[in-house]
Formats: structure tokens, sequence, C-alpha cells
């Protein structure tokens, strides 16, 4: 086939995807501000999106808060006592823990609920729903998206603390930096804008992981190998989402070349 | 004459080319049974589909007592399928939930019951299916195929419908379990004075539970009459469906 036909299909797709996830959202979100108001299910959906996933958050942040200070230590010499500290904290509010806490959620989270919903679309259960008076967008997917909203930025907040601890205990036990200088140093570098940040955009990352579990788990078909591919699927366009959200929201809150 | 319960006029729906139904009419009075038989892949369940507007159809009419509702979305749809229970036809259980919190779903959701309430509700409809208020607090999946049909039936029936589906009741069970069913839906049926569709390609079941029969073919339904008359219809192809034979003017599409 001719690449100029092959890129504007691929085109084509894209965009009438993006409509149709779009439309997904369009029809989810006003059942979030609705009543009736399900408070069991989101909170069943905090336990199960944000409680269970501070063991996966605070291991990656730790270990990326480790690596960011053994990177930059041995990248400068000179004057690295000060400037690991300051460089973590200010990379890990900012960009790495959202990024990684939003990536790492995406694979636990996304997949399960495209798997949940998947399953109760194959095996009718979402038709039994409407057809027990209830509407699966208010029943199913707006707990979700709550959830993942509510509970992203306090995930994120939490890694940041563990990010931090992960550069100091480089610095203190492997660098052998002063621990009061490098919590000094840290507290000084911080400030309230880069933390906030961070938390602007995980709840916008939680948003997009629980909207493309619910998308692809609700539009799942054709037995267990449909709602494998709409896991997949949840997985891999929650991920691209988040990256491409996080460069939009850093050139937002940051950027213009100030 | 009385308003039909369900009227569907020319009803088409196809799912991308391939046309699923052809222009279907069909016409169910007030607490009549109808059941509609034909062979897998012919439309049925998404006719049942089309009526509760889990599928939009493309073209055609569906009044629900004298109402076109083929095109309600939202709170207006769902004031109309308050009408309906259905029976899935692998039951549709929701696995998240105790068999009981199944049966009461409709109700503490749909109607706003307490759950102390829709307990006791949930309790006597199981009981009415033949099941003890122990199972009540089991776990769909640790159920048998012929008791989650049950648990479906209590559900469909459990908010006291006008007017219930039953998609496939007796399909996957054996043959003792499939009369327990046919049995179960002729009493509790009977009793609620509903009316109801069904869909099979079961004629033991289809005798059992119908009065009238109608038959789908290639999208639209080519035959219909009382069930006494089914034997009698000088339809060729009515012939070769309830005889099962390979040999008639339905020709099985094997290969595509
Ligand atoms: N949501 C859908 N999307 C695409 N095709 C569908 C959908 N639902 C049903 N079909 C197709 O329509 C045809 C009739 O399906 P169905 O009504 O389920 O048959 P049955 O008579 O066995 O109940 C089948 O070929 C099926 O593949
Ligand atoms: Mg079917």
């Amino acid at each position: 086939m001719n690449p100029f036909a092959l890129v504007g299909r691929f085109v084509i797709a894209l965009l009438s995807e993006i409509g149709r996830i779009f439309e997904f959202a369009m029809n989810a979100v006003p059942q979030a501000f609705m009543p009736p108001i399900y408070g069991r299910l989101i909170l069943q959906q905090i336990m199960r999106i944000g409680y269970f996933s501070l063991p996966v958050v605070g291991l990656t942040a730790f270990f990326t808060g480790g690596a960011l200070a053994l990177q930059i230590a041995v990248g400068s010499e000179i004057g690295a006592e000060t400037l690991v500290p300051q460089i973590v904290v200010l990379g890990i509010t900012r960009e790495l823990g959202p990024v990684m806490a939003g990536l790492m959620v995406a694979g636990r989270v996304s997949a399960a609920i495209a798997a949940e919903l998947g399953t109760m679309r194959v095996t009718e259960q979402i038709d039994a729903l409407t057809t027990l008076s209830t509407n699966p967008f208010k029943y199913l997917v707006a707990p979700r998206i709550i959830a993942a909203v509510l509970t992203m930025p306090i995930l994120v907040g939490i890694g940041d603390i563990i990010g931090v601890m992960g550069g100091w205990v480089v610095g203190v036990y492997s660098l052998d930096y002063n621990s009061a200088s490098y919590l000094k140093n840290t507290v000084d570098f911080l400030k309230m804008g880069d933390v906030t940040s961070g938390l602007w955009k995980a709840a916008v990352f939680g948003f997009i992981i629980a909207l493309m579990g619910c998308y692809h788990g609700y539009h799942s078909k054709g037995g267990a190998q449909g709602v494998g591919a709409a896991t997949t699927n949840a997985v891999v366009s929650a991920a691209i989402l988040i990256l491409a959200a996080n460069y939009m929201m850093t050139s937002l809150f940051f950027g213009g070349g100030r | 004459m009385t308003t039909p319960k369900i009227e569907l006029k020319g009803v088409q729906k196809r799912f991308g080319t391939k046309v699923v139904l052809d222009g279907v009419d069909l016409s169910v009075d007030p607490g009549e049974s109808l059941v509609i038989i034909g062979g897998s892949g012919t439309g049925k369940s998404v006719t049942l589909k089309s009526i509760l507007g889990l599928i939009t159809p493309d073209k055609g009419s569906i009044k629900v007592d004298g109402r076109e509702v083929s095109r309600l979305t939202g709170r207006a749809r769902e004031e109309v399928n308050r009408k309906f229970g259905m029976l899935f036809q692998a039951a549709a259980l929701f696995d998240s939930l105790t068999v009981w919190e199944n049966v009461a779903f409709g109700l503490i959701q749909g109607r706003g019951l307490n759950r102390t309430e829709a307990k006791q509700i949930a309790l006597q409809k199981l009981a009415k299916v033949g099941l003890g208020p122990e199972v009540g607090e089991l776990s769909p999946s640790e159920l048998s195929g012929g008791m989650q049909k049950r648990v479906g039936l209590a559900r469909a029936i459990a908010a006291e419908p006008e007017i219930i589906f039953f998609d496939e009741p007796t399909t996957g069970l054996d043959p003792i379990m499939a009369d327990v069913i046919n049995d179960l839906i002729v009493t509790t049926v009977k009793d609620m004075g509903v009316t109801t569709l069904s869909i099979t390609h079961d004629m033991v079941s289809a005798r059992k539970i119908a009065d009238k029969i109608a038959m789908i073919y290639k999208g639209k339904i080519i035959w219909s009459g009382r069930k006494e008359d089914i034997d009698n219809s000088g339809n060729p192809y009515v012939d070769q469906f309830i005889h099962g034979r390979a040999e008639g003017p339905i020709k099985m599409e094997l290969a595509k």
C-alpha cells in the first residue's frame, strides 16, 4: 500500500478513537456529580485503587530517588553535597514522582479495571445492570474515576516523601554526606509550587488511568481474547496519555522559555 | 382491540455490513407468552436487546404499551425499563456480590429500598425458585449452572416486572434441570400474570412455556401462530426446524 494512504488511515483511526474516548468521558463525568452518589462503591474503589497501590508507588519512588542521587553525585564532583539534595527534591516532586507513580498505577489499575469491566461486558453483566434500572456509567465508571482522581495526589504526595528519603539514604550511607545538611538543603530548596504542580499532574493522571481502564473494558468484545486485548490497550493508551499530558502540563506550569 | 404490550414494526439492525434484523414485525398481547424460535446467530438476542434499548435499531418502530421507545435514552429509558425483567442466557449474575444481593439489586439500586427490606424480598424470591436462605449468602461462582439460572430468574422477578424476557433459559442445562426451569417459568409467570417474551432453539422448552410461537429466519419473522398449530404450519422452514433435520430449505452456512 502507498505509504501516504497508510499514514492517512492511521491518523483517521486515531482521530475517531479520540472522538469516541471524548464521548465516553462526556457520558461519565456528569454522572460523578449527579445524585445518587454511591459512597460505598467509591470507598471500595479508593481502597483498591489507592491503598493497595501504596507498596508499588513507595518502592518505585525510593529507588528512583536513590538512583537520581547516585547519578548526580557521579556527574558533579565539586559542590555535589548541596547539588544532590536540591536536584533530587526538584526532580522527584516536579517530574519523576508523578510520572513514575502514574505509569506504575496505570500498569496495576488500568489493567485491573479493564479486565473487570471487560469480563462484565462479555458475560452480559453490564447489560444486566441496565435492565435493573441502573446506569453503568454511574454505577461502574463514575466511582472508579472519582476514586482515582482523589487518591493519585495522595499516593504521589507519599511517593514524594519516600523518593526524597531514597536520595537521602544513598547520600548519607553511600556517599557519606552529612545527614542534617542534606535535609536542610532539601527543605531550603523545596518550593510549594513544585509540590502542588506535581499533585495536579497526579490528579490528571488518575483521571487518565481510570478513564482508559473503563473505556477499554466497557467496549471490550469477543470473549477471553477480547478482554485480554482490552487490558493491554488500556495500559498502553494510559501510559502514552500520561506522558503526553505530563509534557503539556510541564510546559504549562514551567514552560514558555522563562 | 387491546393495545399490544410489545409491538415491533419493520425493525432493522446491521453490524457493519452484516444485516442481522431485516424488518422484524412482532406483537405480544398483555398476559401472553410468546416464544421466538430460530437457529443460533439469527438475531434472537439482538431482538430482545433492541426492545430493552441495549442496542439501537437502525430503522423501525418499537412500542411498549403503545408508546414508541426505540429512541429513548437516559431517564426516560430507565423509566420504561422498570417494566422489564430479564433472564440472561448465561444468567449474567454480578460476581462481586452475593446471591441475595444479586436478587435484591434492582430493589436497592433501582427502587431505593433499604437493604434489610430488600433482603427479605430477595429471600422470598429465592424460595419461590426453590433455593433456601443459605444459598443467599453464597457467591454466584459457587453455584451450578442450573442454580445460577434459578438465581437469575429470582432476580428477574424480584421487582415484580410487567414483562419478562427469557434468553435461552434452558441452553446448557441437562434435560431434567431444563424441565425444572421450564416449570419454574410457567408457575412464576402464571402466578404474576405477566407478559413474557422468550427466545430459544429448544423445542421442548418452547412447547412448554409458549402460548404463541414465532420463527425468525434471516432477520425476518417467517411464521407465527398458536403453539398448537406449529405441527401443521405448512411452512417447510418451520417443519425443518422443529424436527431438527439437516436437509431442507434452511442451509447451514458451514464455511465462510
Ligand atoms: N454488539 C454486536 N456487535 C456486532 N455483531 C453483533 C453484536 N451483537 C450480535 N452480533 C451479531 O449478530 C448476529 C446475531 O446475534 P444474536 O442475536 O446474539 O444471535 P442468537 O439468535 O443466537 O441470539 C450474530 O452473528 C452476532 O455475531
Ligand atoms: Mg442469543
